[in-house]
């Protein structure tokens, strides 16, 4: 076969399929998936994950009510930068994503009801989209909401002084840069995890050592390091920590890239760990007895 | 064996959990009408629906459904419904919504969906809690949701897992009664039970199954017939037992002829059933004895089962 008539082929099948049922599936397993995941006491260490940080800002903003000085607005910066590069994108994220993705599957199949989604007529592969998206909602709903408090309470302390440097100043543009951090972590962690909950019946061990290669992949050469989801986010976040020594490890961006092919590296990584994904939902068996 | 457009074909369907045997060398291939599913637990009547159902996959052999594949999900599952025997269900769930969604995934919009909910939640008399929560269900209730469920969809083959347990006598009469008439539209209804009774009452053909295979398929009476190691029961209801029974034993093929309590039944035990129905015709013609009723005792699936399994098929 030719290639013109490979294509030809390809583009036909694609012609063929019922699009606009596997949106409306998508769109019913991403609601029914949200409301099941998003408001449940399984969840109550998630949310605390990405609450913590406020709960922290908030007491200091209540019981330290003394005078914020306008010059601090640089350090308290660098503060906010700290805690999304290092707690967020390396902590919460991370193990929120691990919690909330691998659940999507391998819970289903410790609460034995993973059968109710095999049974109906939904392609495995609009399964996973679905129930990825699911994740990404809940993800990026409950982390860009922490994000955002934790802004707030950084900058609202300065008063005006803090207004200004929001909204005549550069605060804007960082919080949009701290916002799409955030939903591309959930993103890109998201993929993975979900891959791994469909690889391993237990995901943790795979899980730290995703931690693990996240954290030494800067000492790696720059392609291997394309394989990491950090990676891609370090040249996004908008304020250069200055630190120095083995934690630099975590901040300095070796070999600088342009912000957009950040984005699009990190969707083509998402979208690459996501088809493999719907590879492997095919060998998935629902065999309760096993688990 | 070709898959055809009206039935369930198992094509030399072999199944392994890593070195233990599911099923081993299925094949057959089941005519729209009820089909029973018989053997002690750990026969592979379960492993057999998952399998036709794709929730698990075949380590060798094909599988086909009216024509269609587990590969072809969206034609498949319009066509399938299955009933489990999992007992467990999406946390937080009520009984309407356990129905609605899954009709909404088919591609039904609100209305229609809500039409075919309420519908099925009426065919399984479990309406009037529908708006409660599963997890307060009894589970008999629970076992009618999971039904309501498996047939909202109006399909083609019917799966169900000993659809029977758990529910009182009345729900067990409405059940079956549901399913004798969704048989009756053409469908494919395939259960699996232990109780044999309401099986044998109900089913135009059975699967026999026993370690992982299937040791007889087919219509009840044609599986009887070929169980020709075992002599066939006959009861006889006439004037004058004793008579029936000295002539009976000067037959080579009868091997036993027993005068019940009662004085007037006969339950013979013959090789040749046939030949048996002449001798009784002749007696009746001679005038020599009174037939009542004569009826096979032994022609239902219990005792295949024994003949064939060696158990009277209860829970093992």
């Amino acid at each position: 076969m030719s290639i013109q008539e490979s294509v030809v082929r390809v583009q036909s099948t694609l012609k063929e399929q019922p699009w606009r049922l596997f949106a409306s599936q998508v769109s019913i397993l991403v609601r029914t998936e949200v409301r099941r995941n998003l408001f449940t006491r399984r969840r109550i260490w998630v949310y605390l994950l990405a609450l913590i940080p406020v709960l922290f800002l908030g007491a200091h903003n209540i019981f330290s009510r003394y005078h914020f000085d306008s010059s601090q607005i640089e350090d308290d910066t660098e503060v906010l930068a700290g805690l999304i590069q290092f707690y967020y994108l390396r902590l919460g994220i991370f193990f929120a994503c691990m919690g909330i993705f691998t659940w999507l599957f391998r819970g289903e199949m410790v609460a034995r009801t993973l059968h109710y989604q095999f049974l109906v007529p939904v392609r495995k592969e609009v399964l996973v989209v679905g129930k990825f998206l699911a994740g990404v909602v809940i993800s990026v709903a409950l982390f860009e909401t922490a994000v955002l408090a934790c802004f707030y309470l950084i900058y609202e302390r300065f008063g005006a002084a803090g207004r200004s440097y929001i909204f005549d100043g550069p605060g804007l543009s960082q919080l949009g840069s701290y916002l799409l951090v955030t939903a591309l972590a959930c993103l890109g962690y998201g993929a993975v995890f979900l891959t791994l909950s469909l690889l391993f019946k237990n995901p943790v061990i795979p899980g730290a050592m995703l931690m693990g290669w996240e954290a030494v992949a800067p000492i790696f050469p720059s392609w291997a390091q394309h394989l990491s989801v950090t990676f891609y986010l370090k040249h996004l976040c908008p304020v250069k920590l200055p630190i120095e020594g083995p934690l630099a490890i975590f901040t300095v961006v070796a070999e600088p890239v342009a912000p957009f092919i950040a984005v699009f590296g990190l969707i083509c990584l998402t979208v690459a760990i996501l088809v493999l994904s719907c590879f492997l939902i095919h060998r998935l068996e629902v065999t309760y007895t096993a688990e | 064996m070709t898959p055809g457009a009206r039935q369930i074909v198992f094509n030399n369907v072999s199944k392994f959990y890593g070195e233990v045997l599911g099923v081993n060398k299925v094949n057959f291939s089941l005519e729209p009408g009820i089909t029973s599913l018989v053997g002690p637990n750990g026969s592979g009547k379960t492993t057999l629906m998952n399998l036709l159902t794709g929730l698990i996959k075949p380590s060798h052999g094909e599988i086909y459904v009216l024509g269609l594949t587990v590969q072809q999900p969206v034609e498949f599952f319009r066509q399938v419904g299955y009933c489990t025997q999992f007992d467990s269900f999406p946390p937080g769930t009520n009984g309407y919504d356990f129905i609605y969604w899954p009709l909404r995934l088919h591609g039904f919009g609100h209305d229609q969906a809500t039409k075919l909910t309420n519908e099925a939640l009426e065919r399984a008399g479990m309406a009037q809690v529908a708006n409660r929560k599963v997890a307060g269900y009894s589970k008999g209730m629970r076992q009618r949701i999971r039904l309501a469920q498996a047939i909202a969809h109006h399909p083609t083959v019917l799966v169900l897992d000993e659809p029977l347990n758990g529910l009182d006598p009345m729900a067990r009469a409405e059940s079956i009664a549901l399913f004798e008439a969704i048989a009756k539209q053409g469908m494919h209804v395939i259960i699996s039970s232990h109780i044999l009774e309401e099986v044998d009452r109900i089913s135009d053909c059975v699967v026999l199954m026993s370690s992982g295979y299937v040791v007889a398929e087919g219509q009840i009476k044609e599986v009887r017939r070929e169980v020709r190691d075992h002599p066939m029961q006959i009861l006889v209801r006439c004037s004058n037992a004793a008579k029936l029974a000295s002539a009976a034993f000067e037959l080579d093929h009868v091997v036993e002829a027993k005068i019940l309590s009662d004085g007037k039944s006969v339950l013979v035990r013959t090789r040749d059933a046939e030949q048996f129905s002449l001798l009784l015709n002749k007696i009746v013609s001679s005038g020599l004895v009174e037939v009542d009723a004569v009826a096979p005792a032994d022609d239902d699936v219990n005792s295949i089962y024994q003949y064939l399994i060696g158990s009277d098929g209860g829970p093992a």
